[in-house]
């Protein structure tokens, strides 16, 4: 355990990767989500078939193979690139298959709180003359999202554990498992307590955001 | 009473797949009107309610407000929604907005009132219901009546050219139909348009200018509320008041 302890800067500097990774992954896998979702539910049939495809295609998709496609395919075979150093570059990518990814089952989440909002209060936006987007934007959304905090809470959760599928998808990206790895690799310290650490570390970004998003769902539920 | 008439259906039919629910409607609301539409459950009534507002889409024939045909979609149709007010069977207020709120959302959203502005005016219609000091609960804190009383004010603050009534007190608990009802009641002296879906008689007696009576689609029989009570020409007319007012 010393020996773990004695490279708990790199441990830091892994976990705080896996952070980055998560919140700008969370940030527009969120936006993109709501952008599927108003799609989906928009009244063009080509937006809502657009969306539906999307959603239905990439959540079918293993994120390996997603992330792999990120890597190998957009950025190593045609050369596109996101940043000037590499570090950064497979980061963003990571970022990209992420998000790509996450925000399918954001948009999914949203559009099942979508469903729990009475017909009528749509009705009535309507009837006040709302066009669509204030409806969606005013009444709808912020409805849906306030039922769906706690599903939210777990995607979230869910989102930051597949982090670690990126270092080994083809990008290897700088993250907590990453360096874990690295250090079995190294000899630097034993296996087993690296991996308690570094499952430890988990559980530290992980719990409380369990807790604070079932605080948070209570917190903005709607009463009706 | 001058006879502009402000919403006029013309030979409105539509379906719901094999259901005939409207069938060629022919009515016409004057300005400052209330026109009590009654009859049995499913006979089109609130169908017909709804396609004035475009809620419900007609197959065939024409729809005007103010002499203009509804448009099909688009900001023309929200602009035309904001000229008529809407009164729900559920009242439909936004869970997640205060009472003000809901009833300021319109002004500020759709006629571009200043918030302040909006508030002012909103307290003020709140005043009107009777319920002001309810300004900053929400919605799922208040009565059944007291809900109905906000959406009033809510199709109110929008200052519309007519107000549709689709049964206002049929979810409501006995005792709170009659302060929704004095409300309604106060509004059609004070001159509103008003198109009244409703099943209380007594309202349609009191504030009526004219009762429809509507059955299987069809418009039967349209007359004062004085005379199609005492002497209703139709004999469907006839059969259904004596299922009603019996008891």
């Amino acid at each position: 355990m010393e020996a773990f302890l004695s490279n708990i800067d790199k441990v830091v500097d892994g976990f705080s990767w896996t952070v980055r990774l998560t919140l700008f992954s969370a940030l527009f896998s969120f936006l993109l989500g709501i952008l599927l979702t108003a799609m989906r539910v928009s009244p063009v049939p080509l937006l809502r078939g657009v969306s539906t495809a999307y959603v239905e295609t990439i959540r079918n998709t293993p994120l390996t193979l997603v992330l792999l496609f990120c890597g190998l395919g957009l950025n190593s075979a045609l050369g596109l690139s996101l940043a000037g150093s590499v570090a950064w570059d497979v980061f963003w990518w990571a970022v990209v298959g992420l998000s790509a990814y996450t925000s399918c089952f954001v948009s999914e989440s949203l559009r099942s709180g979508i469903n729990t909002i009475p017909l009528g209060q749509v009705e009535a936006a309507r009837s006040l003359g709302l066009t669509f987007t204030q409806n969606l934007r005013l009444i709808v959304i912020p409805q849906a999202l306030r039922t769906v905090v706690g599903p939210l809470g777990s995607v979230l959760i869910a989102l930051l554990k597949n982090t670690t599928v990126a270092s080994v998808a083809g990008l290897g990206v700088q993250e907590a498992s990453r360096e874990m790895k690295l250090m079995f690799d190294q000899g630097i310290a034993p296996v087993l307590p690296t991996f308690v650490g570094f499952a430890i570390g988990f559980l530290i970004l992980t719990l409380p955001l369990g807790y604070f998003f079932g605080w948070l769902s209570k917190r903005v539920a709607v009463a009706r | 009473m001058t006879a502009t008439p402000l919403v006029v259906l013309e030979n409105v039919d539509k379906h719901f797949g094999e259901l005939h629910v409207l069938r060629d409607i022919n009515l016409s609301v004057n300005a400052g009107e209330v026109v009590v539409v009654i009859g049995p459950s499913g006979s089109g009534k609130s169908t017909l309610c709804r396609t004035i507002n475009r809620l419900e889409t007609i197959d065939t024939g024409r729809i005007l407000l103010d002499g203009q045909p509804l448009p099909a979609e688009g900001r023309g149709l929200a602009k035309l929604r904001s000229d008529v007010g809407m009164v729900f069977q559920s009242f439909n207020l936004f869970a997640h907005k205060t009472v003000l709120q809901n009833i300021t959302l319109g002004p500020i959203k759709v006629l571009g009132q200043s918030k302040a502005e909006a508030n002012a005016r909103g307290m003020e219609l709140l005043e009107r219901v009777r319920i002001a000091e309810q300004a900053d609960k929400y919605p799922a804190q208040l009565s059944g009546g007291q809900q109905q009383r906000v959406a009033i004010a809510r199709a109110l603050a929008m200052n519309p050219k007519v107000i549709l009534f689709d049964e206002p007190t049929s979810a409501l608990d006995p005792e709170m139909v009659q302060e929704v009802l004095d409300v309604m009641t106060d509004l059609a002296r004070e001159g509103m348009t008003m198109v009244v879906v409703t099943h209380e008689m007594g309202f349609a007696r009191r504030a009526a200018n004219r009762v429809v009576f509507m059955a299987d689609g069809q418009i039967i029989e349209e007359n004062t509320p004085d005379e199609f009570f005492t002497n209703p020409s139709s004999e469907r007319a006839r059969d259904f008041l004596s299922k009603i007012l019996t008891h």
